[in-house]
This record gives C-alpha cells, structure tokens and sequence, in this order.
C-alpha cells in the first residue's frame, strides 16, 4: 500500500475542507472495500479522511421513518431492536452482509457511496423507496446510484444519513455468492404505506434496478403467484464465473417470489 | 510518522507508524505478537482477528493510526496466569486444530461469538457464525465441536 496523509476530523465541515484542499484525498469509513482496494494498488489516495472521528454512528427509528447514520456498522443494524422491529427486512439484510467481523466494520454510508454491483443495501434504499442525506443535500434513492461503482455524489460530499420510511411489509432475500456472501442476485419486495410495490433487484445487473412489471402484478394481487409468469430479460445482466446472465434472470423471480411470500 | 498508543491485551503500549501500517502489522512487527497470523491479506481468511474495544474485527484491515486509543486483545491476551482460556482448552481437547495456522482467528472469532450469542450455541448457528474465518486444514467438524464445548465452559 502506497502511503497517504491521514486526516481524522471531528466536524462534518472539516471533512469536506480537508477534501477540497486534497490533491486526491478519499474518505474512509469500514475501510473493507477501500483499503483492500489500496493494497492491491487499485487506489493510491493524497490523503485519507478517516470519518471515524465523526461519531457519526446510530440508528433513530420514528412511526413512519428509520434514520439510518452514515458511520454505523452493519451488525448494529442488524441488531437493533427498533429496527428489527420497524423494518425487520432491513435487520435482516444488514446481519446477511458478508461475515460478523466484516459487519463490525463495514458501515451503511461506505456500502452505498462504493455502489459495488452485488452490494446489498442499494436494493434496500431504492426497494424502501429512501431517501440519502449527505453532508450538502438530501438525494431520493432511486438517482442515487447511477453506475457500476458510480453514485450521485460529488467528490468531496459526504453520506451522512440514510432515511428508510417505515413500510407495510418487506422483505429482503438473496442468493449469496457461497465464497464473498456478496448478493449474486438479491431482492428487496416491499409495499408501502401508500399501497405502492417496489422490488428492486441487486447484483444482477451492473447496478441496482426496478422491474416495474411485478411492482404493477403485486399492487394488483399481493401475491407469490401474480409475478410467477414475470421474467426479466438476460441481456445486459452481470456475467461472470459464478452465474451466467440467464441464471441470474432466473434467480430474479425466483427470488422475488420467495420475498413476496416472505414479507412482513 | 505518527505517534499511536492502545491498550493491548491490558497492557499500554505505544509506538510511531506510518500511516498506512495496518493494526496486524502494528501488533506483529512492532510489538512483536506474532499469534495473530495474516492468511490471505484480503478481508477474507479471518486468520488476523482480534478484538478492538470489545468487537471482533480483521486486523488486516484497519489501520493502526485508526485504532489509537483503542483497547485491543489478541490471541496472547486469552490465557490468564499461566492457564490457558476455556476456548483454547476445547480447542485441544477437541482437536480444533491441526497445522494451527487460522487458530488464533477461529478462537478469537468463538470468543467474539460467545460474547454477543451466549454459552449455549448450536452447530448451524457456530458454522453460519464462522462465515469469516477459513480453516485450510484440520475441517470444520472438530473447530465447530471445539467452540460448543469451549462455549459451555466460559
Ligand atoms: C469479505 C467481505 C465480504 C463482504 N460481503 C458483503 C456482502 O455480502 N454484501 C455487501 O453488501 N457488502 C459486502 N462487503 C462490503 C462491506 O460490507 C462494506 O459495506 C463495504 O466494504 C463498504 O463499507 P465501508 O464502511 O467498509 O467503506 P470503505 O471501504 O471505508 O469505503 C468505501 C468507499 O466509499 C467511500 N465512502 C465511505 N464512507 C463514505 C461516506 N460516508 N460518504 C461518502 N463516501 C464514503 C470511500 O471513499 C470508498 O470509496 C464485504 C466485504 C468484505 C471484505
Ligand atoms: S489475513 Fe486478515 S482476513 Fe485474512
Ligand atoms: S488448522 Fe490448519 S488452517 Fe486451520
């Protein structure tokens, strides 16, 4: 790993600053994506911003919404009885993540800043239908993640908050690479509030995506079955040595089936 | 070179690293506890856990600088006078263990594990638990029979 200058900033604001003033700085959190992406020599920061010294950490859980902060780590999610309770889908997605001393690390505002396609929490934000705080604006979760490792956020904007509205019902369920845990295909079917379905499928393909045809089959009929004949199409979807682009459009509605039945 | 200092297995200890030194490296090469093993150097082995304030997490992973201040307990900090921790008892008795290499991740991981679920574990939950750690070699059936018993006693 190439050295850097190690910045570990108290202030939101002084993170942003320390940023600007880099020449190539990049902000750490969980550091399980980025430091092993430095030592392979993928990256090579200026400087690291550590956000660690943000104590930008916990979970706020209201009637209809659950506030997620950037800085907390997978196994608190996983855990907390509020959420458990509010959103138990999102409970169980997070304590799905990787291993328990991957979980004790990794925080929500890495996963999604990175936008790794087989991550699982982008299928949370736009399957829940959240909404990203960052430290300059709030961003609805479906412009959020706009490439293959690519996010709507400016270099030197921080994730600060994620904000779940509390659902219906919810479920998220995936097929995990049996090595990494990765999601090579994971689903997130929910209902909300308003009687609108979401299901966002993560990955599949080369980011998180809608498939407005079951989200249409579900409002109608709420079931496992109303979205049996729904298949999307392979084109364009992930191929590597794990699943070919047809298994993994296979798994699609495999998987949003058994999240359909699943929901609570 | 910056200058860190933790508490490592009860002990304080300082020292000056670079930036990029990783706690692994910190704790093997500057403090010279060297049962804590790196594997893969990936993320993925889980032969370099210990605990940082109470969590288990992959020292190959963190940053040193990062854990200034921290409290830290590595596989050295489990026997206490002499005698060693129930864990490492099971582990023996049981035959967890045949070169020894991932060893230290897996008792620190059963540790880790009994600290947040309980003395009572049963297999699939101590197997779906290990999804972190990877044993190249003795199998998964005595490490697993090992952290039941090792549990039950601690
Ligand atoms: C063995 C292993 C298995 C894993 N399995 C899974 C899995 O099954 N599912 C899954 O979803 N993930 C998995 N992960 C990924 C992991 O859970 C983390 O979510 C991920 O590494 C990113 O979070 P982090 O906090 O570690 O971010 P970091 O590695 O610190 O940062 C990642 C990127 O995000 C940027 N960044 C970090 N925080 C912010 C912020 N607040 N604002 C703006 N930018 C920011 C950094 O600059 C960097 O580019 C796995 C990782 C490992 C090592
Ligand atoms: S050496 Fe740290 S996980 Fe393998
Ligand atoms: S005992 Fe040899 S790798 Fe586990």
């Amino acid at each position: 790993m190439e050295n850097f200058i190690y910045h570990r900033p108290t202030k939101p604001a002084d993170a942003v600053k320390a940023m600007k003033d880099a020449a190539d700085g990049k902000f750490l959190s969980g550091g399980m994506t980025l430091l092993p992406t430095m030592k392979q020599g993928l990256a090579s920061p200026s400087d690291i911003i550590d956000l660690g010294g943000l104590g930008n950490s916990g979970v706020e859980v209201g009637a209809d919404k659950v506030t997620v902060k950037a800085g907390t780590v997978h196994a608190n999610v996983a855990i907390d009885k509020g959420v458990k309770k509010a959103i138990p889908a999102l409970a169980a997605l997070a304590g799905g993540i990787g291993d328990p001393h991957v979980r004790n690390r990794g925080t929500i505002g890495g996963s999604i800043a990175n936008n790794d396609p087989a991550a699982d929490y982008p299928a949370a934000v736009v399957g829940l239908n959240a909404t990203v705080v960052t430290s300059a604006r709030s961003v609805p979760g479906d412009k959020f993640f706009t490439d293959i490792f690519t996010t709507a956020l400016k270099d030197d904007e921080i994730v600060t908050a994620v904000e779940f509205p509390v659902p219906k019902r919810a479920a998220y369920v995936k097929f995990p690479n049996p090595a990494s845990r990765y999601a090579m295909v994971g689903v997130m079917v929910a209902e909300l509030k308003d009687g609108s379905v979401r299901v966002a499928v993560t990955g599949a393909g080369p980011k998180v995506f809608r498939v407005p045809e079951m989200e249409k089959a579900l409002e109608a009929n709420f079931s496992a079955d109303a979205i049996g004949g729904i298949k999307v199409k392979a084109s364009g979807l992930n191929s590597d040595m794990h699943a070919s682009p047809e298994y993994r459009a296979h798994l699609v509605t495999v998987l949003a089936r058994r999240a359909v039945a699943a929901a609570k | 070179m910056s200058a860190i200092s933790m508490k490592v297995n009860g002990k304080a200890v300082c020292g000056a690293v670079e930036p990029r030194t990783l706690l692994v490296q910190f704790l093997r090469e500057n403090l010279g506890l060297t049962g804590t093993h790196v594997g893969c150097d990936t993320s993925q082995c889980g032969a370099c856990v210990v605990h940082v304030n109470g969590t288990a997490i992959k020292s190959c992973t963190a940053l040193a600088v990062a854990c200034d201040g921290a409290e830290v307990t590595t596989v050295e900090g489990l026997a206490k006078n002499g005698k060693l921790h129930p864990m490492q008892e099971a582990f023996r008795e049981h035959h967890g263990l045949q070169c020894g290499f991932c060893t230290p991740g897996m008792l620190m991981a059963a540790v880790d594990l009994v600290n947040r679920k309980g003395k009572t574990l049963d297999e699939a939950t101590i197997r779906h638990e290990l999804e972190g750690n990877i044993c190249r070699c003795t199998g998964y059936h005595n490490i697993v029979k090992a952290i039941q018993a090792g549990a039950e006693n601690m």
